[in-house]
């Protein structure tokens, strides 16, 4: 065959990608902009359940992945809101499952079919205490292939929730995508503890990361708690090891959570270019416009959300001029970024009910 | 000692009910015969769930309320053979009550165990839906006013396989042990007086005379037995994906050329139901029949039967990094709604071309305005892919043919009149 181009949507993309990873249970409860995710997984994964609710959802999700299986949803705010209590448990029990975050316009249930990227400071603190949660960041159909395998690894390996945010029009749209373009994704091997017992399920050993085992297993009991702990997974006050625990959880997220980012840098740039999911394609247009008039320009798409990684202030601290796009009314990657007092060298670009432009990009990187 | 138990005693106040509740636990579980490792306990929150430590079985301390649902996600995810069992508290059981519903009605295989003292037993003694009327709680001095939640019946309503109810007065381990021993969802109600607050906003009260006043008799419930809800996984069977790979779509092969030099955005507006995204899909296909790069999205409220439906369509001899439509080179308008829809856009319009069918009124627009007869020439159902052809013929930028060819070639055949289309001209 010499073509394989077919018409398709990040949506699809994203199902197979994950079932290819090795994600065999989907728990889905419907909701636009996500159902077309729920709807493709309910053809494709191995077993798809659909919950009566977003609590239930998460709960199932927890219950299956402590049994062992790799669980993924999708949804989008109003369904989120109900799963970040669920989200915290996981998070503290240490299970490792999949949320994609199908951003819409808020606030409340706004506008269901319009999209937005108006939730990534929600999920900055989304875990009481403040620690981190991996989010990693869809920016293109390529993106919507390789990320949910990478979350999904990421889950495992840190044994962990992992978001994967995106948007309405990133999953909905469709687009002409040749096929032979997509390299073979590899199933995320899960390994399970098979040293003597007793098994303590949050002892990491020298690692950060304690190794797995599943409820109801044969050979040695597991404990999981959603409240502060011991090693063990038995219900500690404020002791001396519950507290290292705890703190673990965040070290462990900030240590390997992957760092993955498109750079694509240019000689003579004074300007960087900034953007992440939907508002990356706008991105990419103002950067080729930009090239094609001989105006140097350097371009940044943040994959990795959170936690922050070190290399993105290293970049930006590069240039003497960086504008930020994204789809919402506050610069929230900017916030997350600089805090309230966003230094004066950064410029924001943002809309609301309607995607970032590529002409207001270029009009602002000419304004300098 | 008990091989369930790590130690004998027990973190309940003195004369709580909790302590006869987890000896009748592990005495069913004696009595059934299963080894610790056959048995994870799923606690909520309350006092009960404090008891995960003197267990020697596999423990989970969830949420408050939640602990049904936690607890049905792994039983569903287990083999066979396992004894799932959740303890749970009147407070909990108010809280997670859809929880109980709904796993009672897909019968998933676990035993709840609702400790029922009336009351909020860790946070002050606040009423829950199971306090029954005119018992008296910290914030209720007069008495609560409503009559409780009958929970045993709410349950087996909904599919429950066993349902029991006991007073938690010394050994109920035979209750227990035939709700542990059947595959399915069971529950049973222990009835409790809290000795903090219970017994101290209640004095004198006893806890049978008040189970007969409130109405919660003490009994068991059962329905024939009825498939378990389990996962394929938890059977030991192998899983893979199911039907085909979603990318196993047919490739569009490229059997046309487009004089198109750079990018061409169209937005079709009409009705929903009058196959406008469909017609914007075809259209999609076809540029791609003639190796152009395309995006295609939809725009329609969230009843998608009534109303607007708009698509906008993006044509490119590039890759099409950006997908949004600011000022179309073709608006197509078929319907009132999707006028409606577009009013605004249509009146800021500079530049490009208004197709409008002839039987709506025109807006004032810098556009070029073109009225065809979509509607009365095609019928409603087909005016969508008609106006298509008609501004493929009309522009140019694409060989109207590639638009018959697509519906040719594809399931659509049978049910799009393409060849009368096509001879409307």
């Amino acid at each position: 065959m010499d073509s394989c181009r077919v018409l398709l949507d990040g949506s699809r993309l994203i199902v197979e990608s994950c079932v290819r990873a090795g994600a065999h249970v989907y728990v889905g409860y419907p909701i636009t902009p996500a159902s077309l995710i729920f709807s493709y997984a309910s053809r494709r994964f191995p077993i798809a359940l659909p919950a009566p609710d977003e609590i239930t959802a998460l709960q199932w999700m927890a219950g299956l992945s402590a049994a062992g299986h790799l669980p993924v949803t999708a949804t989008s705010f109003p369904g989120f809101a109900l799963m970040v209590e669920s989200i915290n448990m996981a998070y503290m029990m240490e299970l490792p499952m999949l949320i994609i975050f199908v951003q819409r316009l808020g606030p409340s249930t706004g506008t269901a079919t319009a999209g937005a990227q108006g939730d990534l400071l929600l999920l900055d603190g989304l875990i009481s205490g403040g620690y981190p949660l991996p989010v990693l960041c869809i920016s293109d159909l390529m993106d919507c292939w390789l990320l949910p395998s990478i979350a999904l690894r990421t889950a495992v390996e840190l044994r962990t929730p992992v978001v994967l945010l995106s948007s309405k029009e990133m999953v909905m749209t469709q687009a002409s995508f040749d096929l032979r373009q997509l390299p073979a994704i590899e199933p995320v091997h899960r390994a399970f503890y098979q040293g003597p017992g007793p098994y303590r399920s949050y002892d990491p050993g020298d690692g950060l990361v304690p190794p797995f085992l599943p409820v109801g297993n044969d050979r040695h009991i597991v404990r999981l708690n959603a409240s502060t702990h011991d090693r063990s997974g038995l219900l500690q006050h404020t002791g001396e090891e519950a507290m290292a625990n705890t703190h673990r959880l965040g070290e462990k997220v900030e240590a390997l959570t992957p760092v993955l980012y498109h750079l694509d840098e240019q000689d003579g740039a004074q300007t960087l270019v900034v953007s992440y999911d939907i508002t990356s394609g706008a991105a990419r247009e103002a950067v080729r416009i930009l090239r094609s008039r001989e105006i140097p320009v350097s371009l940044l798409l943040a994959r990795t959300l959170l936690p922050i990684p070190a290399i993105y202030y290293e970049v930006i601290d590069r240039y003497p001029r960086v504008v930020i796009a994204e789809e919402n009314a506050q610069g929230q990657f900017a916030r997350l970024l600089f805090g309230r007092r966003i230094p004066s060298k950064i410029r924001l670009i943002g809309a609301v009910g309607r995607m970032v432009r590529p002409e207001e990009i270029v009009r602002e990187v000419l304004a300098g | 000692m008990s091989i369930f138990l790590t130690r004998p005693d027990l973190p309940f106040c003195k004369g709580c009910g909790h302590h006869h509740v987890v000896r009748s636990t592990v005495k069913a579980l004696e009595e059934i015969g299963v080894r610790p490792t056959d048995v994870i306990l799923v606690t909520d929150i309350g006092c009960h769930g404090i008891v995960d430590g003197n267990f020697a079985t596999h423990t989970v301390h969830g949420l408050h309320g939640r602990s049904v649902a936690l607890a049905a996600g792994i039983a569903m995810g287990l083999p066979p053979g396992k004894k799932v069992i959740v303890y749970i508290g009147d407070g909990g059981a108010t809280l997670g009550l859809q929880h109980l519903l709904e796993a009672a009605r897909m019968n998933v295989d676990l035993t709840v165990v609702v400790h029922n003292n009336m009351l909020y037993g860790m946070t002050g003694g606040q009423p829950s839906s199971l306090t029954p009327r005119g018992f008296r709680t910290g914030i209720t001095p007069d008495g609560v006013s409503l009559p409780h939640h009958d929970l045993c019946r709410l349950v087996y309503d909904a599919g429950a396989a066993y349902v029991a109810r006991v007073l938690g007065l010394g050994d109920f381990s035979e209750t227990l042990r035939q709700a542990l021993e059947i595959e399915g969802f069971t529950l049973v109600e222990v009835l409790e007086l809290c000795t903090s607050y219970g017994v101290k906003w209640n004095p004198g009260l006893r806890l049978k005379a008040l189970a007969e006043e409130a109405g919660y008799t003490p009994g068991v419930w059962t329905r024939p037995p009825r498939p378990v809800f389990r996962l394929p996984a938890g059977s030991g069977e192998p899983l893979s994906p199911r039907g085909e790979g979603l990318l196993d779509l047919p490739p569009v092969e490229v059997w046309f050329s487009s004089p198109l030099e750079e990018r061409w955005t169209m937005i079709l507006s009409g009705s929903a139901g009058e196959g406008i995204q469909q017609a914007a899909e075809i259209l999609a296909r076809a540029a791609m029949a003639a190796g152009l790069h395309v995006t295609k999205k939809g725009s329609y409220p969230v009843t998608v039967g009534v109303g607007f439906s708009t698509a906008e369509v993006i044509l490119s001899r590039s890759p099409i990094f950006y997908h949004g439509v600011h000022e179309p080179d073709a608006l197509v308008i078929t319907s009132m709604d999707g006028l409606r829809n577009q009013w605004d856009r249509i009146e800021r319009m500079t530049r490009g071309v208004l197709w409008v069918d002839a039987s709506l009124p025109v807006p004032e627009t810098g556009a070029e305005i073109r009225v065809r007869d979509f509607r009365g020439r095609a019928g409603a159902r087909y005016a969508a892919l008609y106006a298509i052809w008609t501004v493929l013929r009309e522009t140019g930028v694409l060989p109207p043919e590639a638009l018959l060819e697509v519906v040719r070639g594809s399931p659509l055949a049978d049910r799009i009149p393409v060849d009368r289309l096509a001879s409307l001209g």
